[in-house]
Protein backbone atom coordinates (compact mmCIF):
# COMPACT_ATOMS: atom_id res chain seq x y z
CA UNK A 1 0.00 0.00 0.00
CA UNK A 2 2.52 2.59 1.09
CA UNK A 3 6.12 1.77 0.14
CA UNK A 4 9.28 4.01 0.93
CA UNK A 5 11.93 2.97 -1.38
CA UNK A 6 16.07 4.67 0.03
CA UNK A 7 14.17 7.82 1.66
CA UNK A 8 16.15 10.04 3.17
CA UNK A 9 15.31 13.39 3.97
CA UNK A 10 18.12 16.62 4.98
CA UNK A 11 17.70 19.73 6.86
CA UNK A 12 19.94 22.36 5.70
CA UNK A 13 20.20 25.16 8.75
CA UNK A 14 22.97 27.55 8.20
CA UNK A 15 25.46 25.53 6.68
CA UNK A 16 24.10 22.90 9.16
CA UNK A 17 22.90 19.22 7.50
CA UNK A 18 20.32 17.45 9.60
CA UNK A 19 19.57 14.30 8.53
CA UNK A 20 15.97 13.76 9.92
CA UNK A 21 15.30 10.64 7.84
CA UNK A 22 18.05 8.06 6.80
CA UNK A 23 17.82 5.52 3.76
CA UNK A 24 14.32 4.19 5.21
CA UNK A 25 12.85 1.01 3.10
CA UNK A 26 9.85 -0.80 4.12
CA UNK A 27 6.23 -0.95 3.63
CA UNK A 28 3.15 -0.79 4.94
CA UNK A 29 0.06 -3.07 3.72
CA UNK A 30 -3.36 -2.24 2.97
CA UNK A 31 -5.71 -2.12 5.76
CA UNK A 32 -3.38 -2.69 8.63
CA UNK A 33 -2.49 -0.24 11.52
CA UNK A 34 1.08 0.63 11.01
CA UNK A 35 2.94 2.50 14.08
CA UNK A 36 6.21 4.35 13.89
CA UNK A 37 7.66 4.72 17.34
CA UNK A 38 10.68 6.94 18.33
CA UNK A 39 11.27 9.56 21.06
CA UNK A 40 11.47 12.75 19.41
CA UNK A 41 13.52 13.92 16.63
CA UNK A 42 13.87 10.77 15.44
CA UNK A 43 12.56 11.61 12.39
CA UNK A 44 9.04 9.75 12.89
CA UNK A 45 6.72 12.80 11.78
CA UNK A 46 9.36 14.01 9.03
CA UNK A 47 8.85 10.45 7.52
CA UNK A 48 5.19 10.08 7.69
CA UNK A 49 4.93 13.44 6.33
CA UNK A 50 7.01 12.18 3.21
CA UNK A 51 3.44 10.10 2.47
CA UNK A 52 2.11 13.22 1.71
CA UNK A 53 4.77 15.22 0.79
CA UNK A 54 4.25 18.22 3.26
CA UNK A 55 7.79 17.07 3.64
CA UNK A 56 9.85 15.94 0.15
CA UNK A 57 12.28 13.54 0.27
CA UNK A 58 15.80 14.83 -0.82
CA UNK A 59 16.19 11.56 -2.39
CA UNK A 60 14.27 8.26 -2.79
CA UNK A 61 10.95 7.01 -4.12
CA UNK A 62 7.70 7.05 -1.93
CA UNK A 63 4.82 4.74 -3.77
CA UNK A 64 1.18 4.67 -2.63
CA UNK A 65 -0.62 1.85 -4.37
CA UNK A 66 1.52 1.34 -7.64
CA UNK A 67 1.92 5.46 -8.12
CA UNK A 68 5.29 6.71 -7.35
CA UNK A 69 4.08 9.89 -5.77
CA UNK A 70 7.48 11.71 -5.65
CA UNK A 71 7.11 12.10 -8.97
CA UNK A 72 3.66 13.48 -9.45
CA UNK A 73 3.03 17.18 -10.40
CA UNK A 74 1.62 19.81 -8.23
CA UNK A 75 -1.67 19.32 -9.31
CA UNK A 76 -2.22 15.42 -9.17
CA UNK A 77 -0.62 15.79 -5.86
CA UNK A 78 -3.36 17.47 -4.26
CA UNK A 79 -5.35 15.33 -5.73
CA UNK A 80 -3.74 12.31 -4.07
CA UNK A 81 -3.74 14.23 -0.89
CA UNK A 82 -7.48 14.16 -0.42
CA UNK A 83 -7.04 10.58 -0.55
CA UNK A 84 -5.20 10.99 2.36
CA UNK A 85 -6.13 12.15 6.03
CA UNK A 86 -3.83 13.27 8.76
CA UNK A 87 -4.55 14.55 12.36
CA UNK A 88 -2.44 16.23 14.14
CA UNK A 89 -0.83 17.01 18.22
CA UNK A 90 -2.51 19.92 18.09
CA UNK A 91 -5.86 19.11 15.99
CA UNK A 92 -5.37 22.29 14.47
CA UNK A 93 -9.00 22.86 13.80
CA UNK A 94 -10.41 25.87 12.14
CA UNK A 95 -11.13 28.60 15.57
CA UNK A 96 -13.33 30.86 12.90
CA UNK A 97 -15.42 27.47 12.03
CA UNK A 98 -18.25 25.29 13.53
CA UNK A 99 -17.50 21.80 13.81
CA UNK A 100 -19.99 21.27 11.23
CA UNK A 101 -17.89 23.91 8.77
CA UNK A 102 -14.35 22.15 9.76
CA UNK A 103 -15.93 18.85 9.07
CA UNK A 104 -17.33 20.56 5.69
CA UNK A 105 -14.06 22.29 4.97
CA UNK A 106 -12.44 19.51 2.54
CA UNK A 107 -15.64 18.81 0.77
CA UNK A 108 -15.28 22.37 -0.81
CA UNK A 109 -14.72 21.39 -5.19
CA UNK A 110 -15.60 17.54 -4.69
CA UNK A 111 -18.51 18.26 -6.60
CA UNK A 112 -21.05 17.27 -4.18
CA UNK A 113 -23.97 19.50 -3.56
CA UNK A 114 -25.28 21.11 -0.89
CA UNK A 115 -28.00 18.26 0.49
CA UNK A 116 -25.06 15.41 -0.21
CA UNK A 117 -22.91 17.43 1.57
CA UNK A 118 -24.95 17.80 4.55
CA UNK A 119 -25.62 14.44 4.48
CA UNK A 120 -21.55 13.29 4.64
CA UNK A 121 -20.91 15.93 6.95
CA UNK A 122 -23.95 14.89 9.37
CA UNK A 123 -22.64 11.23 8.58
CA UNK A 124 -19.15 11.54 9.89
CA UNK A 125 -20.41 13.77 12.68
CA UNK A 126 -22.59 10.54 14.04
CA UNK A 127 -19.14 8.05 13.42
CA UNK A 128 -17.22 9.90 15.72
CA UNK A 129 -20.49 10.32 18.09
CA UNK A 130 -20.41 13.95 18.23
CA UNK A 131 -23.45 15.13 15.78
CA UNK A 132 -24.99 17.07 19.00
CA UNK A 133 -21.91 19.57 18.96
CA UNK A 134 -22.49 20.58 14.79
CA UNK A 135 -23.03 23.97 15.33
CA UNK A 136 -20.50 24.43 18.27
CA UNK A 137 -17.28 26.40 17.77
CA UNK A 138 -14.19 24.44 18.26
CA UNK A 139 -12.98 26.76 21.64
CA UNK A 140 -15.95 24.90 23.18
CA UNK A 141 -14.95 21.63 22.99
CA UNK A 142 -13.12 19.53 25.15
CA UNK A 143 -9.53 18.24 23.77
CA UNK A 144 -11.03 14.63 22.63
CA UNK A 145 -13.92 16.34 21.37
CA UNK A 146 -11.78 18.51 19.17
CA UNK A 147 -9.81 15.68 17.91
CA UNK A 148 -12.75 13.57 17.25
CA UNK A 149 -13.76 16.22 14.80
CA UNK A 150 -10.27 16.25 13.22
CA UNK A 151 -10.75 12.50 12.82
CA UNK A 152 -13.71 13.38 10.88
CA UNK A 153 -12.62 16.37 8.56
CA UNK A 154 -10.03 14.41 7.78
CA UNK A 155 -11.95 11.66 6.64
CA UNK A 156 -14.77 13.65 4.82
CA UNK A 157 -13.41 12.64 1.49
CA UNK A 158 -13.33 8.92 1.92
CA UNK A 159 -9.62 8.73 2.29
CA UNK A 160 -7.94 5.17 1.87
CA UNK A 161 -5.13 6.51 4.44
CA UNK A 162 -5.08 8.45 7.68
CA UNK A 163 -2.17 9.53 9.21
CA UNK A 164 -1.86 10.15 12.70
CA UNK A 165 0.48 12.23 13.84
CA UNK A 166 1.13 12.04 17.92
CA UNK A 167 -2.76 12.43 18.10
CA UNK A 168 -3.08 11.32 21.69
CA UNK A 169 -0.25 12.72 22.73
CA UNK A 170 -2.12 15.99 24.07
CA UNK A 171 -5.12 13.75 25.68
CA UNK A 172 -5.52 12.18 28.97
CA UNK A 173 -5.22 8.87 29.55
CA UNK A 174 -9.04 8.25 29.14
CA UNK A 175 -9.21 10.36 26.08
CA UNK A 176 -6.87 7.91 24.48
CA UNK A 177 -8.22 4.95 24.97
CA UNK A 178 -11.54 6.44 23.51
CA UNK A 179 -9.22 8.03 20.83
CA UNK A 180 -7.73 4.27 19.85
CA UNK A 181 -10.86 2.78 20.11
CA UNK A 182 -12.60 4.99 17.31
CA UNK A 183 -9.31 4.41 15.79
CA UNK A 184 -9.57 0.98 15.68
CA UNK A 185 -13.20 1.27 15.14
CA UNK A 186 -12.82 3.01 12.06
CA UNK A 187 -10.14 0.39 10.14
CA UNK A 188 -12.33 -2.26 11.29
CA UNK A 189 -15.59 -0.73 9.78
CA UNK A 190 -13.86 1.07 6.86
CA UNK A 191 -10.98 -0.80 6.40
CA UNK A 192 -9.28 2.55 6.10
CA UNK A 193 -5.11 1.76 6.23
CA UNK A 194 -3.89 3.88 9.18
CA UNK A 195 -0.26 5.11 9.91
CA UNK A 196 -0.28 5.91 13.76
CA UNK A 197 3.34 8.14 15.05
CA UNK A 198 3.51 8.54 18.31
CA UNK A 199 6.30 8.18 21.52
CA UNK A 200 3.96 6.25 23.72
CA UNK A 201 4.23 2.44 23.54
CA UNK A 202 0.76 2.12 25.10
CA UNK A 203 -0.51 3.05 21.37
CA UNK A 204 1.42 0.88 19.81
CA UNK A 205 0.24 -2.09 21.84
CA UNK A 206 -3.27 -1.11 22.08
CA UNK A 207 -3.61 -0.66 18.27
CA UNK A 208 -1.13 -1.66 15.97
CA UNK A 209 -0.56 -4.48 13.98
CA UNK A 210 2.77 -4.08 13.14
CA UNK A 211 5.74 -1.24 14.27
CA UNK A 212 8.77 0.40 13.00
CA UNK A 213 11.09 1.79 15.60
CA UNK A 214 12.92 4.91 15.02
CA UNK A 215 16.45 6.13 15.97
CA UNK A 216 18.35 9.05 14.62
CA UNK A 217 16.38 9.27 11.56
CA UNK A 218 16.58 5.50 10.75
CA UNK A 219 14.28 2.55 11.20
CA UNK A 220 16.29 0.04 13.55
CA UNK A 221 13.65 -2.66 13.97
CA UNK A 222 10.51 -3.27 11.77
CA UNK A 223 8.04 -6.29 11.92
CA UNK A 224 4.89 -7.56 14.05
CA UNK A 225 4.45 -5.63 17.47
CA UNK A 226 3.82 -8.90 19.69
CA UNK A 227 7.59 -9.91 17.95
CA UNK A 228 8.92 -6.26 18.34
CA UNK A 229 7.65 -6.09 22.46
CA UNK A 230 8.98 -10.25 23.35
CA UNK A 231 12.34 -10.07 21.70
CA UNK A 232 13.71 -6.13 20.79
CA UNK A 233 16.98 -6.57 19.90
CA UNK A 234 17.79 -2.55 19.55
CA UNK A 235 18.38 -0.58 22.56
CA UNK A 236 15.78 1.89 21.68
CA UNK A 237 13.50 -1.02 21.32
CA UNK A 238 14.47 -2.35 24.63
CA UNK A 239 14.05 1.15 26.43
CA UNK A 240 10.61 1.49 25.43
CA UNK A 241 9.96 -1.79 26.56
CA UNK A 242 11.22 -1.01 29.44
CA UNK A 243 9.52 1.73 30.08
CA UNK A 244 5.76 0.37 29.75
CA UNK A 245 6.62 -2.14 32.78
CA UNK A 246 7.90 -1.65 36.43
CA UNK A 247 10.19 -4.74 35.94
CA UNK A 248 13.55 -3.00 36.08
CA UNK A 249 12.79 -1.23 39.59
CA UNK A 250 14.11 -4.12 40.76
CA UNK A 251 17.45 -2.71 40.26
CA UNK A 252 16.33 0.08 41.82
CA UNK A 253 15.92 -1.88 44.82
CA UNK A 254 19.01 -3.63 44.72
CA UNK A 255 21.24 -0.54 44.22
CA UNK A 256 19.21 0.77 47.32
CA UNK A 257 20.12 -2.41 48.71
CA UNK A 258 17.00 -2.54 50.47
CA UNK A 259 15.89 -5.23 53.34
CA UNK A 260 13.68 -7.18 50.49
CA UNK A 261 16.67 -8.15 48.10
CA UNK A 262 18.71 -9.11 50.76
CA UNK A 263 19.03 -12.52 50.07
CA UNK A 264 19.17 -15.16 52.40
CA UNK A 265 20.78 -18.76 51.18
CA UNK A 266 18.41 -20.26 48.68
CA UNK A 267 17.41 -17.86 47.57
CA UNK A 268 17.49 -16.03 44.05
CA UNK A 269 15.67 -13.17 42.22
CA UNK A 270 14.98 -14.23 38.74
CA UNK A 271 12.76 -12.73 36.25
CA UNK A 272 10.97 -14.73 33.58
CA UNK A 273 9.44 -13.27 30.69
CA UNK A 274 7.16 -14.44 28.29
CA UNK A 275 8.69 -14.66 24.84
CA UNK A 276 6.13 -16.61 22.94
CA UNK A 277 2.15 -16.78 22.08
CA UNK A 278 -0.31 -18.59 23.84
CA UNK A 279 1.37 -19.18 27.36
CA UNK A 280 -1.95 -20.28 28.97
CA UNK A 281 -0.33 -22.79 31.46
CA UNK A 282 -0.03 -21.82 35.06
CA UNK A 283 3.65 -21.54 35.44
CA UNK A 284 4.13 -19.92 39.21
CA UNK A 285 1.66 -23.11 40.30
CA UNK A 286 3.75 -25.72 38.45
CA UNK A 287 7.17 -24.57 39.46
CA UNK A 288 5.99 -24.63 42.77
CA UNK A 289 4.60 -27.42 42.98
CA UNK A 290 7.57 -29.70 40.12
CA UNK A 291 10.39 -28.42 42.18
CA UNK A 292 9.15 -27.74 45.48
CA UNK A 293 10.18 -23.99 45.59
CA UNK A 294 8.78 -21.11 47.33
CA UNK A 295 7.72 -18.42 45.07
CA UNK A 296 7.66 -14.80 45.99
CA UNK A 297 6.16 -12.42 43.45
CA UNK A 298 7.85 -8.82 43.76
CA UNK A 299 7.17 -7.39 40.58
CA UNK A 300 5.04 -8.15 37.68
CA UNK A 301 3.80 -6.90 34.75
CA UNK A 302 1.46 -9.08 32.36
CA UNK A 303 -0.14 -7.38 29.15
CA UNK A 304 -2.57 -8.61 26.56
CA UNK A 305 -1.41 -8.02 22.94
CA UNK A 306 -4.50 -9.28 20.68
CA UNK A 307 -5.25 -12.62 22.84
CA UNK A 308 -1.75 -12.88 24.00
CA UNK A 309 0.03 -12.53 27.12
CA UNK A 310 3.25 -10.92 27.07
CA UNK A 311 5.19 -9.55 30.03
CA UNK A 312 6.72 -10.67 32.91
CA UNK A 313 7.58 -11.42 36.48
CA UNK A 314 10.30 -10.52 39.05
CA UNK A 315 9.93 -13.11 41.78
CA UNK A 316 12.34 -14.59 44.53
CA UNK A 317 12.44 -17.97 44.61
CA UNK A 318 13.59 -19.86 47.25
CA UNK A 319 14.77 -24.00 47.58
CA UNK A 320 17.51 -26.01 46.93
CA UNK A 321 20.19 -24.77 44.74
CA UNK A 322 19.84 -27.80 42.16
CA UNK A 323 15.98 -27.08 42.03
CA UNK A 324 16.09 -23.53 41.29
CA UNK A 325 18.60 -25.07 38.31
CA UNK A 326 16.10 -27.56 37.03
CA UNK A 327 13.28 -24.76 37.43
CA UNK A 328 14.80 -22.09 35.33
CA UNK A 329 16.12 -25.45 32.71
CA UNK A 330 12.02 -26.11 32.86
CA UNK A 331 11.23 -23.16 32.16
CA UNK A 332 13.65 -22.12 29.41
CA UNK A 333 12.46 -25.55 27.37
CA UNK A 334 8.96 -23.71 27.68
CA UNK A 335 10.30 -20.71 25.93
CA UNK A 336 10.25 -18.78 28.59
CA UNK A 337 13.13 -16.68 29.68
CA UNK A 338 14.79 -16.47 32.73
CA UNK A 339 17.22 -14.31 33.70
CA UNK A 340 19.24 -14.12 37.71
CA UNK A 341 19.18 -11.11 38.54
CA UNK A 342 20.30 -12.01 41.99
CA UNK A 343 22.07 -15.00 43.38
CA UNK A 344 22.35 -15.77 47.24
CA UNK A 345 22.83 -19.74 46.39
CA UNK A 346 26.96 -19.17 46.75
CA UNK A 347 26.60 -15.85 48.31
CA UNK A 348 27.80 -17.52 51.53
CA UNK B 1 -31.22 75.93 20.93
CA UNK B 2 -29.65 77.99 18.26
CA UNK B 3 -29.64 81.01 20.54
CA UNK B 4 -27.70 78.75 23.12
CA UNK B 5 -25.19 77.03 20.65
CA UNK B 6 -24.70 80.65 19.32
CA UNK B 7 -23.50 81.58 22.45
CA UNK B 8 -21.37 79.22 23.30
CA UNK B 9 -19.67 78.42 19.96
CA UNK B 10 -20.32 81.74 18.16
CA UNK B 11 -17.27 81.22 15.56
CA UNK B 12 -18.87 77.86 14.10
CA UNK B 13 -22.35 79.22 14.23
CA UNK B 14 -21.46 82.19 11.57
CA UNK B 15 -19.90 79.66 9.34
CA UNK B 16 -21.83 76.56 9.37
CA UNK B 17 -21.10 75.59 5.72
CA UNK B 18 -17.52 76.40 6.25
CA UNK B 19 -17.66 73.60 9.23
CA UNK B 20 -19.79 71.12 7.27
CA UNK B 21 -17.84 71.19 4.06
CA UNK B 22 -14.46 70.42 6.59
CA UNK B 23 -16.19 67.27 7.54
CA UNK B 24 -17.70 65.56 4.32
CA UNK B 25 -13.33 66.57 2.82
CA UNK B 26 -12.15 64.73 6.16
CA UNK B 27 -14.63 61.89 4.86
CA UNK B 28 -14.06 62.01 1.58
CA UNK B 29 -10.41 62.16 2.48
CA UNK B 30 -10.62 59.22 4.71
CA UNK B 31 -12.73 57.19 2.82
CA UNK B 32 -10.69 57.33 -0.79
CA UNK B 33 -7.34 56.61 0.80
CA UNK B 34 -8.55 54.43 3.17
CA UNK B 35 -10.30 52.60 0.61
CA UNK B 36 -7.48 52.52 -1.81
CA UNK B 37 -5.05 51.43 1.23
CA UNK B 38 -6.97 48.93 2.20
CA UNK B 39 -6.85 47.17 -0.79
CA UNK B 40 -3.25 47.40 -1.87
CA UNK B 41 -2.08 46.74 2.01
CA UNK B 42 -3.98 43.95 2.18
CA UNK B 43 -2.62 42.36 -0.90
CA UNK B 44 1.32 43.27 0.40
CA UNK B 45 0.33 42.00 3.82
CA UNK B 46 -0.82 39.03 2.21
CA UNK B 47 2.53 38.57 -0.45
CA UNK B 48 4.78 39.92 2.08
CA UNK B 49 3.26 36.62 4.47
CA UNK B 50 3.31 33.54 2.15
CA UNK B 51 6.45 34.64 0.79
CA UNK B 52 8.59 34.94 4.01
CA UNK B 53 11.02 31.70 4.18
CA UNK B 54 9.27 28.93 5.44
CA UNK B 55 6.14 29.69 4.37
CA UNK B 56 3.77 28.51 1.08
CA UNK B 57 5.09 30.58 -1.72
CA UNK B 58 8.48 31.17 -0.17
CA UNK B 59 10.71 33.65 -1.77
CA UNK B 60 13.31 35.42 -0.39
CA UNK B 61 13.89 38.14 -3.23
CA UNK B 62 10.23 39.20 -3.17
CA UNK B 63 9.93 38.82 0.54
CA UNK B 64 12.88 41.08 1.19
CA UNK B 65 12.05 43.81 -1.40
CA UNK B 66 8.70 44.63 -0.15
CA UNK B 67 9.80 44.02 3.46
CA UNK B 68 12.52 46.95 2.67
CA UNK B 69 9.65 49.04 0.63
CA UNK B 70 7.24 48.96 3.44
CA UNK B 71 10.29 50.23 5.99
CA UNK B 72 11.50 53.10 3.72
CA UNK B 73 7.63 54.32 3.36
CA UNK B 74 7.46 54.10 6.92
CA UNK B 75 10.06 55.77 8.43
CA UNK B 76 9.26 59.22 6.28
CA UNK B 77 7.46 61.52 8.13
CA UNK B 78 4.19 62.29 6.68
CA UNK B 79 4.67 66.03 6.06
CA UNK B 80 7.89 65.41 4.03
CA UNK B 81 5.83 62.50 1.89
CA UNK B 82 3.21 65.56 1.07
CA UNK B 83 5.89 67.27 -0.16
CA UNK B 84 7.81 64.89 -1.69
CA UNK B 85 5.30 63.21 -3.12
CA UNK B 86 3.76 66.54 -5.00
CA UNK B 87 4.97 65.49 -8.70
CA UNK B 88 3.88 61.99 -8.89
CA UNK B 89 0.35 63.25 -7.54
CA UNK B 90 0.32 66.01 -10.34
CA UNK B 91 0.76 62.69 -12.58
CA UNK B 92 -1.61 60.45 -11.15
CA UNK B 93 -4.27 62.79 -10.36
CA UNK B 94 -3.48 65.79 -12.60
CA UNK B 95 -3.05 68.41 -9.49
CA UNK B 96 -1.07 68.17 -5.98
CA UNK B 97 -3.59 70.49 -4.22
CA UNK B 98 -6.88 70.23 -2.75
CA UNK B 99 -8.77 66.97 -1.68
CA UNK B 100 -7.40 65.05 -4.58
CA UNK B 101 -4.26 65.91 -4.70
CA UNK B 102 -4.39 64.92 -0.99
CA UNK B 103 -5.28 61.00 -1.64
CA UNK B 104 -2.48 60.01 -3.31
CA UNK B 105 0.47 60.89 0.06
CA UNK B 106 -2.60 59.79 2.08
CA UNK B 107 -2.67 56.58 0.39
CA UNK B 108 0.99 56.42 0.47
CA UNK B 109 1.53 57.54 4.31
CA UNK B 110 -0.93 54.67 5.52
CA UNK B 111 -0.45 51.50 3.09
CA UNK B 112 2.60 50.95 4.86
CA UNK B 113 1.34 51.14 8.32
CA UNK B 114 -1.78 48.99 7.32
CA UNK B 115 0.53 46.33 5.56
CA UNK B 116 2.43 45.43 8.71
CA UNK B 117 -0.26 45.88 10.73
CA UNK B 118 -1.92 42.58 8.26
CA UNK B 119 0.90 40.88 8.32
CA UNK B 120 1.32 40.98 12.16
CA UNK B 121 -2.43 39.49 12.11
CA UNK B 122 -1.47 36.94 9.71
CA UNK B 123 1.55 35.96 11.09
CA UNK B 124 -0.50 34.49 14.43
CA UNK B 125 -2.65 32.33 12.16
CA UNK B 126 -1.30 28.57 13.54
CA UNK B 127 1.03 27.13 10.95
CA UNK B 128 -1.05 23.55 12.42
CA UNK B 129 -3.93 25.11 10.07
CA UNK B 130 -1.88 25.84 7.01
CA UNK B 131 -0.40 22.68 7.28
CA UNK B 132 -3.76 20.87 7.84
CA UNK B 133 -5.21 22.57 5.14
CA UNK B 134 -2.19 21.30 2.79
CA UNK B 135 -2.77 18.07 3.90
CA UNK B 136 -6.09 18.10 2.35
CA UNK B 137 -4.95 19.35 -1.06
CA UNK B 138 -6.04 22.38 -0.72
CA UNK B 139 -4.17 25.13 -3.46
CA UNK B 140 -2.56 28.15 -2.31
CA UNK B 141 -4.69 30.43 -3.34
CA UNK B 142 -7.52 28.53 -1.18
CA UNK B 143 -4.90 28.13 1.84
CA UNK B 144 -4.73 32.14 1.73
CA UNK B 145 -8.46 32.52 1.55
CA UNK B 146 -9.96 30.03 3.23
CA UNK B 147 -7.43 29.69 6.01
CA UNK B 148 -5.03 32.93 6.29
CA UNK B 149 -7.75 35.82 5.81
CA UNK B 150 -11.20 33.48 6.88
CA UNK B 151 -8.97 32.79 10.34
CA UNK B 152 -8.07 36.87 10.59
CA UNK B 153 -11.12 38.67 10.23
CA UNK B 154 -11.27 39.77 13.80
CA UNK B 155 -7.67 40.46 13.73
CA UNK B 156 -8.00 42.37 10.06
CA UNK B 157 -11.35 44.26 11.80
CA UNK B 158 -8.94 45.35 14.55
CA UNK B 159 -6.22 46.61 12.12
CA UNK B 160 -8.72 48.64 10.03
CA UNK B 161 -9.42 50.22 13.26
CA UNK B 162 -6.53 51.35 14.22
CA UNK B 163 -5.50 52.39 10.45
CA UNK B 164 -8.46 54.34 10.16
CA UNK B 165 -7.96 56.20 13.43
CA UNK B 166 -4.51 57.08 12.83
CA UNK B 167 -5.84 58.01 8.81
CA UNK B 168 -7.94 60.72 10.33
CA UNK B 169 -4.78 61.82 12.25
CA UNK B 170 -2.98 62.25 8.90
CA UNK B 171 -5.84 63.98 7.05
CA UNK B 172 -5.11 67.06 9.91
CA UNK B 173 -2.01 67.41 8.45
CA UNK B 174 -3.13 67.19 4.75
CA UNK B 175 -4.40 71.03 5.10
CA UNK B 176 -0.78 72.09 4.53
CA UNK B 177 -1.60 71.40 0.40
CA UNK B 178 -4.82 72.85 0.91
CA UNK B 179 -6.60 70.00 1.33
CA UNK B 180 -9.19 71.44 3.48
CA UNK B 181 -10.69 69.06 6.40
CA UNK B 182 -11.38 69.60 9.98
CA UNK B 183 -7.91 69.47 11.26
CA UNK B 184 -6.89 72.24 8.69
CA UNK B 185 -10.23 74.03 9.41
CA UNK B 186 -9.23 73.63 13.23
CA UNK B 187 -5.81 75.50 12.39
CA UNK B 188 -7.19 77.78 10.17
CA UNK B 189 -9.71 79.62 12.57
CA UNK B 190 -8.91 77.40 15.95
CA UNK B 191 -5.26 78.40 16.54
CA UNK B 192 -4.23 81.16 13.48
CA UNK B 193 -7.60 83.53 14.38
CA UNK B 194 -7.69 82.62 18.16
CA UNK B 195 -11.21 81.24 18.02
CA UNK B 196 -10.78 78.65 21.07
CA UNK B 197 -14.57 76.93 20.57
CA UNK B 198 -13.65 76.17 16.62
CA UNK B 199 -10.75 74.03 18.45
CA UNK B 200 -12.75 72.85 20.82
CA UNK B 201 -16.03 71.60 18.45
CA UNK B 202 -13.83 70.18 16.00
CA UNK B 203 -12.40 68.10 18.86
CA UNK B 204 -15.41 67.10 19.76
CA UNK B 205 -16.53 66.27 16.15
CA UNK B 206 -13.15 63.95 15.58
CA UNK B 207 -13.61 62.02 19.08
CA UNK B 208 -16.89 61.07 18.48
CA UNK B 209 -15.93 59.73 14.72
CA UNK B 210 -13.01 57.97 16.31
CA UNK B 211 -14.85 56.63 18.81
CA UNK B 212 -17.63 55.24 16.17
CA UNK B 213 -15.25 53.80 14.29
CA UNK B 214 -14.22 52.32 17.65
CA UNK B 215 -17.22 50.97 18.42
CA UNK B 216 -17.92 49.54 14.43
CA UNK B 217 -14.28 48.04 14.78
CA UNK B 218 -14.45 46.18 18.37
CA UNK B 219 -18.28 44.69 16.93
CA UNK B 220 -17.15 43.11 13.77
CA UNK B 221 -13.96 41.80 15.66
CA UNK B 222 -16.05 40.33 18.37
CA UNK B 223 -18.72 38.79 16.18
CA UNK B 224 -15.84 37.24 14.45
CA UNK B 225 -13.75 35.52 17.60
CA UNK B 226 -15.20 32.24 18.68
Amino acid sequence: MIRFENVNKDFNTKGNTVHAVRNVNFEIDKGEIFGIIGFSGAGKSTLVRCINLLERPSSGKVYIGDEEITALSVKELRKHRKKIGMIFQQFNLFASRTVYQNVEFPLKGSGLTKEQKKQKVEKLLELVELKDKANAYPSSLSGGQKQRVAIARALANDPEILLSDESTSALDPKTTKSILDLLKKLNTQLGITIVVITHEMQVIKDICDRVAVMKDGEVVEYGDVFDIFANPTHKTTKEFVERTTNLCRVYDLIDENREIVRLKENQAILRFKYLERNISEALVSQLSRKFALDINIIFGNIEMIGDNPIGGLVSIVKGKSEDIDAAMQYLRDKNVGVEVILDGRNAN
Amino acid sequence: MEETLTKYIPNIMNKLPVFYQSIEETFIMVGWSGAISFVIGLFLGIVITVTKPGNILQNRMIYHVLDKIVNFFRSIPFIILLAGLVPLTRMIMGTAIGVEGAIVPLVFGCTPFFTRQIETTLADVNPGLIEAAQSMGLSNIDIIIRVYLKESVAGIARATTITIISLIGLTAMAGAIGAGGLGDFAIRFGHQRNQPDVTYTTVVVLVIIVTVVQIIGNYVAKKNTH
